[in-house]
């Protein structure tokens, strides 16, 4: 198996290391980038699957990069930023970011979230998405027949919390903004309007997840949006049944 | 013989205080000179001798003539008391017989030398304990003093003749007296009079004159004499005049007031004013009393504006009142001020009004006590013919009303004439002529008087439209008419005029006092900027702005305005003084700018755009103005003074917290920093380490910088918090939600204690900030961490009660320590001190901060039978609806 490409652009020397060596122990290729320059130059040398964005660069935002890159390069990004405020996050993810992480954080949630987007942009690259049945936990959507199982039990969702589950499945894992996923669910005219959302994930929760109050898989990241973690594309209907 | 025992003073006084009819004490009156010679005891005596004269019982007690026979000559014709003899080492001298003088019964004793010492022996030592014996005993006594007998002037003059006398009075009955009577001579005449042997016999002359009667010791003695009397009598004057509310005035210290009316000519009377208050060393007040038409002429209103600032600059006060008298209302402000010198100008006066006394005149009847000075004007002062007056020209139009009124009255006259008798429509005409007067003034009064009785000639008598009159009786009517038409009419147009004057007084008086009440209330600049705005724009009828200094003293505007020059302000800030349009200084600017100068300091300036309509030179506007100013100068100076100590009580209250946070947090903040570095110095040499031990040195370093991390976090919200302000991005969110997201965050902490969450499914959505939420919940949950035991459990559980949302967290641990819950949440406090947990307060602090910041409230409870429980009270409302779900997709 061909190892994974990442590219680190990141100026704090301790951080790229102690990634990097993280990174190599998973069986990934990594190449450090200290600069905004460098990493224009290696993303086009290199190639690399995905790419770890720190957002305070010395010659510039991270923004400017992400922003440059989804035009011609498919390969998800992740952003690190020491950033706290939530506006920086979401306007790191409308730039083009698919996750980001939050300094400090953590290496074993650093690895689970590069290769949750590595698994994601495989499927997408490798035309899977044709399969219509998704599942998460214990949980399996059919998105052709609107059919939810949870633990073999059917359950009943209305057309919008249905609308709104499809919306996060096709996310893939990845953060979505409120905005997104009020013009997904309801349409534009409703993007102002977060509570729609609220309530919908409430009722979402009580019917898909083990403990509403402890989600493990409809996740809320404050302020921003929300992800569906742990989404996985089942290969054969014959197969599960 | 001699009264052995007399009664106890202290009794007798109770008598007498309680005695409501106790008799009445007797008057002292002293004369009071500065030497002997002087003419006391002749001046004593001729006093007696008047009211001798005027019935009432007069006697000599005791008066020593030295041999003076103009003195001796007055004693004759007054009777004497006997003189007590008393046997002095074998000297036998004569003493006044206090007791022969009670006895006597006299209403009024002559009583020489008050500062003689009685003769060894007598009742009492001094002379002046027998005279105040009299006095209880409600006998009158005069009595004569010298300067030098003084208590407190015998030190002085002591010191300035070289003589000492022994003899001495207390001050107490100098200023108790309840009269003192100057006896005064010059130097030169009493010399002359000490020469001419009228002072001591002849053989002691030359000596008294080389020892006590130099001319120097002379002038001395009578200045501390005059200057004595001066204090006494303006104590009397003052004590007075407050307690008997005099009218008159009593000429003490010289005032002078100059009378001016609003002439250029006037300027004369100014400057003779100042050269005589120079002259006379007093204060001077130049007085301009304005008459109602004045107010209307702008003329008149220019010359009065440069008679104010001429008399400003000679250095006199300046002052407007408004009479329609003007002898009476000089002389009611002299007296007011007490001013007994006035000058006036007495100008040329037409030969018409002749009849009528002038107003010097007119001062001096009703006022005698006023000293009058007259100075020639007359060059300048216009002569005042009647058509060349310069009547506002609205009285044309009130001609014209008063002539229709007028005709009116003839017709509606003409019509109850077939009703009433003649003499009954000469009363119409003169209700007529009243209401006219009153309505539209003096002049239009007088035409309708005219009028009146023309109309009433040419249209009621006999023969009827002709102005010619057969029964000649009827000349005397129409003179009666039209005198008591004038008459009349002049009354009641002078009360107009009257009660416009005082309105407007009033109005002044109250706006003043409206915006002094204002200001008062003012505690910030905004509230004074208001004052301005409101009160003061209305009052003087134009726009003006307040100027404040910043922090370098220069000036800001509080609001914009196109007139403001801020040069011109920043100078007149800077020199105290007005500028601008109608001053001397700087007077092409726009805007007439006036310093605002508190008692301590100036403290911004006034910018009055000036307008057509209402001169703000006019005298009284301007002393109004004036006192504005000077309000809210004060209101000003007050409130800097507020900021000063609020800014101080803030950075005390700064500094404590400082010092406070810098000890707690650099204890907190060194104790993981010293546990990581030396984690981590250990893990360099790994040799000898078990790798489960390294594994183990390895998490320690991972938990250690995960409790910095926190405390970075708390650090640094709670920072911005404070820097900012909390700044709350409210939304409508589930509250368990954000219980999730802090449970996920520090479930790492939380293990392996049970956690039980309780979220009932209809829980509806609450506007809070989630983020700072969120932290709250998580610093809750850290100290569940951190403070209870691994087997504890810690519930969450979410509800609503009312327009209440409650989030309570609730364990079993150990509790809180202490009874002081509420102190708990004040930054830096921490429950245990000195454990080996770190955490500083800081967080329950923020967690206090930002659930205030929402407008609730958060608090702990001990939790039977133990733990505690965090209460996090939210104010409640119910979200926007939310659409019903439409058709199936």
């Amino acid at each position: 198996m061909n190892k994974m490409r990442i590219l680190l652009v990141e100026d704090e020397p301790n951080i790229r290391r102690f990634v990097r060596i993280a990174l190599e122990q998973d069986g990934m290729q990594v190449w450090e980038a200290p600069s905004l320059t460098q990493a224009r130059v290696d993303t086009a040398t290199r190639q690399p699957d995905l790419i770890v964005v720190d957002l305070g660069l010395p010659d510039g935002d991270g923004k400017d990069l992400i922003r440059d890159l989804r035009g011609w390069m498919p390969a998800p990004i992740l952003v690190l930023s020491a950033r706290e405020q939530e506006d920086e996050k979401v306007a790191a993810l409308n730039a083009g970011a698919d996750d980001y992480l939050v300094k400090p954080f953590g290496v074993p949630e650093l690895l689970a979230r590069i290769r949750a987007l590595l698994r994601r942009a495989q499927r997408m690259s490798g035309g899977q998405t044709a399969s219509s049945q998704v599942c998460f936990g214990n949980v399996r959507v059919d998105l052709s027949t609107h059919e939810v199982l949870r633990s073999g039990q059917a359950v009943h969702l209305t057309p919008i919390e249905f609308r709104l589950l499809s919306a996060l499945i096709r996310g893939q894992g990845k953060v979505l903004t409120h905005r997104y996923l009020l013009q997904e669910t309801w349409g534009a005219a409703y993007s102002d309007r977060p509570h729609y959302l609220r309530i919908y994930m409430m009722q979402l929760r009580q019917k898909l997840e083990d403990d509403a109050s402890q989600p493990q898989h409809l996740l809320t990241e404050l302020q921003v949006g929300y992800r569906l973690s742990g989404v996985s594309v089942v290969q054969d209907d014959t197969r599960e049944a | 013989m001699m009264i052995e025992e007399r009664p106890d003073p202290d009794a007798l006084l109770s008598v007498v205080g309680e005695d409501p009819h106790r008799p009445r004490r007797g008057l002292l009156k002293i004369f009071f000179g500065a030497c002997a010679g002087v003419g006391k005891t002749y001046a004593m005596l001729k006093a007696a001798h008047q009211q001798h004269a005027a019935g009432v019982s007069v006697a000599i007690g005791i008066v020593e003539t030295h041999g003076r026979p103009d003195t001796l000559a007055l004693t004759h014709g007054l009777p004497a008391l006997e003189r007590r003899e008393s046997c002095q080492s074998g000297i036998v001298t004569t003493e006044f017989d206090l007791d022969g003088a009670l006895r006597a019964g006299y209403q009024l004793l002559v009583v020489d030398e008050l500062a003689h010492s009685n003769a060894f022996g007598s009742r009492h030592a001094k002379r002046w304990q027998d005279v105040e014996e009299l006095l209880d005993a409600g006998i009158d006594v005069y009595t004569a003093l010298n300067v030098q007998h003084l208590d407190s002037l015998n030190d002085v003059v002591g010191g300035i003749v070289g003589v000492r006398v022994r003899e001495t009075v207390p001050d107490r009955l100098f200023d108790q007296a309840a009269d003192v009577i100057l006896v005064d001579l010059p130097p030169d005449d009493l010399l002359e009079r000490l020469e001419s042997g009228k002072v001591y016999l002849a053989p002691s002359v030359a000596q008294a004159r080389q020892h006590f009667f130099r001319r120097g010791n002379l002038i001395a003695l009578r200045e501390l004499a005059l200057r004595r009397m001066a204090d006494r009598v303006n104590a009397d004057v003052r004590g007075y005049r407050i307690s008997h509310a005099i009218r008159t005035v009593w000429p003490t210290r010289e005032l002078l007031m100059v009378c001016v009316s609003a002439h250029d000519s006037q300027e004369v009377l100014i400057r003779e004013g100042a050269r005589l208050a120079q002259q006379w060393q007093t204060a001077w007040i130049v007085l301009h009393v304005g008459q109602p038409q004045e107010s209307e002429q702008p003329q008149a209103q220019e010359a009065l504006a440069r008679l104010a600032v001429s008399a400003q600059h000679a250095g006199a006060e300046f002052a407007h009142i408004s009479g329609q008298d003007r002898a009476q209302a000089i002389l009611a402000y002299a007296r007011q001020r007490n001013a007994s010198k006035l000058i006036l100008g007495n100008a040329r006066r037409p030969v018409a009004w002749s009849f009528r006394p002038g107003l010097a005149e007119r001062i001096a009847r009703t006022g005698p006590e006023m000293g009058l000075m007259l100075l020639r004007t007359d060059s300048a002062h216009p002569r005042r013919h009647f058509w060349t007056l310069n009547w506002p020209k609205r009285q044309g139009g009130a001609l014209v009303v008063a002539s229709a009124i007028c005709i009116l009255t003839t017709l509606v006259a003409a019509q109850l004439l077939s009703v009433f008798d003649l003499s009954n429509v000469i009363m119409l005409f003169l209700i007529t002529v009243v209401f006219i007067a009153l309505r539209l003034g003096r002049l239009a009064g007088v035409w309708a008087s005219v009028l009146s009785v023309a109309f009433f000639d040419f249209f009621f008598v006999e023969p009827r439209l002709s102005f010619s009159v057969t029964d000649t009786q009827y000349v005397f009517t129409f003179g009666v008419m039209l005198v008591v038409a004038l008459i009349i009419g002049q009354l009641a147009a002078r009360l107009q005029a009257e009660v416009r004057i005082a309105r407007e007084g009033e109005r002044r008086a109250s706006a003043l006092a409206q915006v002094t009440r204002e200001l008062a209330g003012s505690l910030t600049l905004e509230q004074v900027v208001a004052v301005c705005k409101n009160a003061l724009e209305p009052l003087f009828e134009t726009s003006m702005v307040l100027l404040v200094p910043d922090g370098q003293q220069r000036l800001v505007a509080t609001r914009p305005a196109g007139y403001v020059q801020l040069s011109v302000a920043q100078w007149v800030f800077d020199h105290g003084e007005q500028a601008g349009h109608g001053t001397q200084t700087l007077n092409g600017a726009a805007a007439l700018y006036l310093p605002l100068k508190g008692p301590m300091a100036p403290r911004g300036v006034l910018v009055i755009q000036p307008t057509q309509n209402r001169s703000l030179d006019a005298p009284d506007q301007r002393r109004l103005l004036d006192a504005c100013c000077f309000t809210i100068a004060q209101a000003l100076e007050r409130i800097h003074y507020v900021e000063i100590a609020q800014d101080t009580v803030l950075r005390m209250e700064g500094e404590k917290m400082r010092n406070t946070l810098l000890s707690a947090v650099s204890h907190d903040l060194r104790t993981p920093l010293t546990a990581i570095r030396g984690l981590a110095e250990t893990l360099e040499h790994p040799q000898g380490l078990s790798e489960i031990e390294r594994c183990d040195l390895a998490r320690s370093i991972r938990i250690e910088s995960d409790e910095l991390r926190r405390l970075v976090a708390n650090l640094l919200d709670l920072a911005r918090m404070q820097s900012e302000g909390v700044q709350l991005n409210k939304e409508w969110h589930a509250l368990g939600d954000i219980v999730g997201i802090a449970l996920a965050r520090c479930a790492a902490g939380l293990q392996p204690r049970t956690i039980v969450t309780d979220f009932p499914a209809d829980l509806p959505l609450v506007e809070v900030d989630a983020v700072l939420l969120e932290r709250v919940v998580a610093n809750l949950l850290d100290n569940a961490a951190k403070y209870t035991p691994a087997d504890a459990t810690v519930t969450i559980r979410g509800l609503r009660s009312g327009e209440a949302m409650y989030l309570l967290i609730a364990d079993d641990g150990p509790g809180l320590p202490g009874d002081d819950l509420e102190r708990l949440f004040d930054v830096f406090t921490r429950g245990r001190k000195e454990s080996s947990v770190t955490g500083v307060g800081l967080g329950l602090g923020l967690c206090r901060t930002i659930v205030a910041a929402h407008g609730g409230a958060i608090s702990a409870k001990p939790r039977t039978p133990h733990g505690v429980i965090f209460e996090i009270r939210l104010p409640w409302r119910a979200a926007p609806e939310l659409e019903q779900e439409g058709k199936p997709s």
